[in-house]
């Protein structure tokens, strides 16, 4: 076995920002306005019935309190400063280059209503960054409005109603088919769009069974939203079946490519016979994950659809590159303006970076790495590969169950992840709700890690359920190497003590703390 | 197997050797048998058609210079553009902190490993709170009019109706966003939209109208103050009261960047408060700055609609220490799949963090001055150009940091007079002729704390040669 890190995170024991500071401390000042200005428009200008009477509770620190305050933060942030196989996620390095060439004034100071003529690089960027997303999926256009990948399937969504409005149908496609294992936003997006959700359960072999879509489909479905591989690392076979399922039925059928990592230079969605996809821009094209965006959700779509799509859309027009806000049958926006900008550059930074080559290389390591790392977990006793009867090797993650271990020491998948973070080691995703595999981990190598942090997360891992096997107290209290001990979970449900501000939290405390004396 | 000779510095395992080490150790004799789930039908025909790969940081640094470099920006020009992204001074403190790897590599660990990012999350709401006067403020969603729209959707679940009322004065950009999350009307749960009217010589609601529009079939009015064309809402308390007497609830959209000068929504009888974050030390980004905060008084009514982070303090099992974790986790998507309150993702956390910093840095007097010196200048600016022959401002000494400036009497568009105004290196107002609201040729332009009074008089002075 490696040696393992004796690891000890940051412990700054750093108060709530408002307990900082002292009356009249300052860390950031504004001019006056000046004298010609003031004698324009008098002293305070906001009408009387507006204006703010109380003095906002905010802290006074000065300016390098607050970067120390916020230095301390990110250090007890681990981050994947370890290494952090965090599956359904697929961890990259994130470019410091494309990065910091986002950071230029070039794309931070410039505004989205600016005449295209002032706009033409970042125009030309996001719309050889589409060119570059048609290739890899066969599609005619891609818009990057979503905010993210659940943002795109509900753009998905707003699309299909958009298209099925248009042929008079949207009274009677009312439905959409997915399976119980798709990620939670596909359901969720398209109940709240208005469509009703049809599950499909999962069968032996770890997919719903073709008989059952051909059940739930017919001349009510508006669409179906389905991933493949999924989560558990199987591949569907019967996709091209399923598409021409739903096809017979008139339905509109979505490829949500979030598991895009491990087929990304194989496959095509066109090919397949999708009418539409999704990429995450923040996970697949190595944009970074910033602790949950700013990201994007690429959506593209086949020139059928396009008419649908959320405006605007860039195109080039002879030598120049123009928005196109013209669109009649469009969906209307799914959020403000074209979309996260910066982060679409960095993504097409990643894809320049790589190279077909690369992109190819980079799908061919992750599913071989993650074989590699299948291969030595099924060495390890008190875990088990979930859909046992799927023998095949996964693509590029795989769903494991910890119930073995769980059974013999009563240590589950939540203490084994709190534990893992005192070895450096990022905590592992478990699952999506809801729990179809009992105590559920899902690692995923992708093509960043390296052969030996492969190894040194597995070796951790077995470390861990040593420990809970001669020491489970050790584990079922940990973290012990952390910012902060467990956090109890009993405020979270009950609004006597939960609270999202402070000014909550001192009202709760100070309620408390009277009752108490009285 | 095809690919670069030479090992990808993006990639551990594509030093020489390292692919088939690990082929050897699972027993596999190619790359192809690792994917033998996939049907040979399956596998993608046409060739991949990508422009060559850039393989070296200099290569890659220099083909990104050389397009970015085709912009023109806020810096170098002088910018009057706002319209739901504004330019505001962002202090270097925030970039820094926002630039932190940690911060932007991190996922989701545990309420331990990812301690100091759920407490930044923690004082972003905090700090926010204290400048609207609420208790809860939920992790931002993608931008205001998503926020807006989810804050329509609390108020129909929560009443049980299915009308808002609204602005017919409305941002086109937001009102299409909230048209998208309100479905359309031959949907069975779609949410009606009416019109509001506005006082022709105020710019502000029409409480007449309003009265006329509220009834037991309303679930929320909202409105923005200041709203979508600068005006400041004095009626805001009135406005309130007549909903909450109709059963109705009050939304309101505001600009926190107002918040040190102007009334807190909290204090005026708002039950959802909504606004954009990107005020609060993002830059504009092209437009992928913006991000949109949902706020309410603490009570599980409201609380049980949120449909996103909720991030609550909590005792840690040390005595006396304290961190961070989601209240109600199972009412959003994660936890409910379809039945939880609409849906959840990857969202723009990282300007809560950028916001909590710029909170933290200006402090109560900070919001003071900052809102002072915006409002001064912007009068001021107003003021200026309406002594420029030919030009007029709708609604003056109304409004905050947007105002209408209407071009009818020059007998020019806005649009050719702001292609005048960029050959001098000016950016002119949002033309707002296009869009439908009565103004003729009229511009919606933005002054904020970053224009001094002698960009001010040089836009006025440069205005004044264009429409000679």
């Amino acid at each position: 076995m490696t040696r393992l890190p004796n690891f000890h995170a940051a412990k700054w024991d750093e108060p709530v920002v408002m307990q900082l500071g002292r009356p009249g401390g300052r860390g950031q000042l504004f001019p006056a306005p000046e004298p010609e200005v003031a004698e324009t428009v008098g002293a305070n200008p906001v009408p009387e019935a507006m204006r703010r009477k109380d003095r906002p509770v905010l802290p006074e620190i000065t300016e390098f309190e607050a970067q120390r305050h916020y230095l301390h933060l990110s250090q007890m942030t681990l981050g994947m400063m370890g290494v952090s196989l965090f599956g359904t996620c697929t961890m990259k390095y994130n470019s410091k280059t494309s990065e910091f060439a986002t950071w230029r004034p070039e794309i931070a100071e410039v505004h989205p209503y600016q005449h295209p003529d002032t706009l033409q690089g970042v125009l030309e960027i996001m719309h050889d960054f589409g060119g570059i997303l048609q290739s890899l999926s066969g599609m005619d256009q891609f818009v990057f409005q979503p905010g993210g990948g659940a943002d795109a399937a509900y753009t998905m969504t707003a699309v299909a109603r958009a298209y099925w409005a248009d042929r008079g149908q949207l009274g009677q496609r009312t439905e959409m088919v997915t399976s119980i294992q798709a990620h939670p936003c596909n359901p969720a997006t398209a109940a709240a769009a208005g469509f009703t959700v049809i599950n499909l359960p999962l069968e032996e072999n770890g997919y719903p069974s073709l008989e059952a879509l051909k059940a739930a489909v017919s001349e009510r479905t508006a669409l179906i939203m389905l991933n493949n591989p999924d989560d558990m690392g199987i591949y569907n076979p019967e996709i091209r079946d399923w598409v021409k399922a739903a096809k017979d039925v008139g339905a509109l059928c979505f490829y949500d490519h979030a598991n895009f990592n491990g087929v990304m230079g194989k496959l095509s969605a066109r090919e397949l016979g999708f009418d539409a996809c999704m990429f995450m821009l923040h996970k697949t094209f190595g944009a970074p994950k910033a602790g949950g965006g700013p990201a994007v959700g690429a959506f593209g779509c086949t020139a059928e659809l396009a008419p649908y799509m959320p405006a605007p859309i860039v195109v080039k027009q002879g030598d120049t590159y123009a928005l196109d806000e013209d669109r009649p049958k469009s969906c209307g926006k799914i959020r403000e303006f074209w979309g996260n900008v910066p982060q679409v550059v960095k993504a097409y930074a990643w894809a320049r970076a790589m190279g077909a080559e690369g992109i190819q290389m980079a799908s061919d390591i992750s599913v071989v790495a993650n074989n590699y790392m299948d291969h030595r977990l099924a060495q390890l006793p008190g875990i088990a590969r979930s859909n046992p009867d799927v023998t095949k090797r996964r693509m590029e993650m795989t769903r494991w169950s910890l119930a073995p271990l769980h059974e013999e020491t009563g240590i589950g998948t939540v203490e084994i992840a709190n534990r893992m973070a005192d070895y450096g080691i990022d905590p592992w995703w478990m699952s999506h709700e809801p729990w179809i595999v009992p105590q559920p981990f899902t690692p995923e190598a992708g093509e960043l890690w390296s052969k030996e942090d492969i190894d040194l997360w597995i070796d951790v891992l077995a470390k861990i359920m040593q420990e809970a096997r001669e020491n489970p107290e050790l584990v079922r209290t940990a973290p012990h190497n952390q910012p902060i001990a467990q956090v109890k979970g009993d405020a979270f449900e009950d609004p006597s003590q939960w609270a999202m501000t402070w000014r909550a939290f001192v009202r709760k405390r100070d309620q408390a703390a009277a009752q108490g004396a009285a | 197997m095809t690919g670069p000779t030479r090992a990808h510095p993006w990639m551990a395992n594509s030093a020489p050797g390292m692919i088939d080490a690990m082929l050897a150790e699972i027993g596999a004799s190619s790359v192809a048998e690792v994917f033998e789930q996939i049907p040979a039908d399956h596998f993608r025909k046409t060739p991949l058609s990508l422009p060559p790969q850039l393989s070296s940081e200099m290569e890659l640094k220099r083909d990104l210079l050389s397009k970015l470099r085709k912009n023109a920006t806020c810096e170098t020009n002088l910018s009057f553009l706002g319209a739901g992204v504004w330019q505001h001074h962002v202090p270097a403190i925030v970039d820094e902190i926002v630039g932190r790897t940690e911060f932007a590599t991190n996922v989701w660990g545990s309420y331990q490993s990812d301690h100091g990012r759920n407490q930044a999350w923690f004082e972003f709401s905090s700090q926010l709170g204290a400048l609207l006067n609420l208790d809860v403020v939920q992790l931002p969603v993608y931008s205001w009019g998503c926020a807006i729209g989810h804050a329509i959707r609390m108020a129909a679940r929560k009443t049980g109706r299915k009308k808002v009322l609204l602005a017919r004065l409305s941002d086109p950009e937001r009102l299409s966003v909230i048209r998208t999350y309100c479905q359309p009307q031959e949907m069975e749960s779609a949410i009606e939209i009416v019109f509001v009217e506005h006082e022709a010589g105020s710019g502000r609601f029409d409480l007449a109208d309003l009265k006329s529009k509220l009834g037991p079939d309303v679930a929320a009015v909202y409105f923005e103050n200041p709203a979508y064309l600068g005006t400041i809402e004095t009626g805001a308390a009135e406005i309130a009261r007549m909903a909450r007497a109709a059963g109705a609830e009050t939304i309101v959209g505001v600009d926190p960047i107002s918040l040190g000068v102007m009334a807190a929504p909290g204090d005026y009888g708002a039950d959802i408060v909504t606004g954009p974050v990107q005020p609060l030390g993002v830059h504009m980004n092209c437009g992928g700055g913006v991000g949109g905060f949902i706020a309410s008084r603490d009570e599980p009514d409201y609380v049980h609609q949120y449909n996103g982070f909720l991030v609550s303090i909590a005792e840690t099992v040390q005595p006396g220490q304290f961190g961070f974790g989601l209240a109600c986790p199972h009412q959003n998507s994660y936890g409910q799949r379809e039945h939880g309150n609409d849906w959840t993702g990857n969202s723009t956390y990282l300007w809560a963090i950028a916001g909590a910093v710029y909170m933290s840095l200006l402090g109560p007097e900070g919001f003071r001055e900052v809102g002072t010196l915006i409002i001064s200048r912007a009068r001021y600016a107003a003021r200026l150009l309406s002594q420029v022959p030919g030009v007029r401002i709708h609604w003056p000494d109304t409004t905050f940091k947007e105002f209408v400036v209407n071009f009818d009497e020059t007998g020019l568009t806005v649009a050719e007079i702001n292609d005048r105004l960029r050959a001098r290196g000016i950016f002119g107002g949002k033309d707002l002729s296009g869009e439908g609201l009565g103004l003729g040729q009229s511009a919606l332009w933005c002054v904020t704390e970053v224009h001094s009074a002698a960009d001010i008089r040089h836009a006025t002075n440069s205005l004044s040669e264009v429409l000679k």
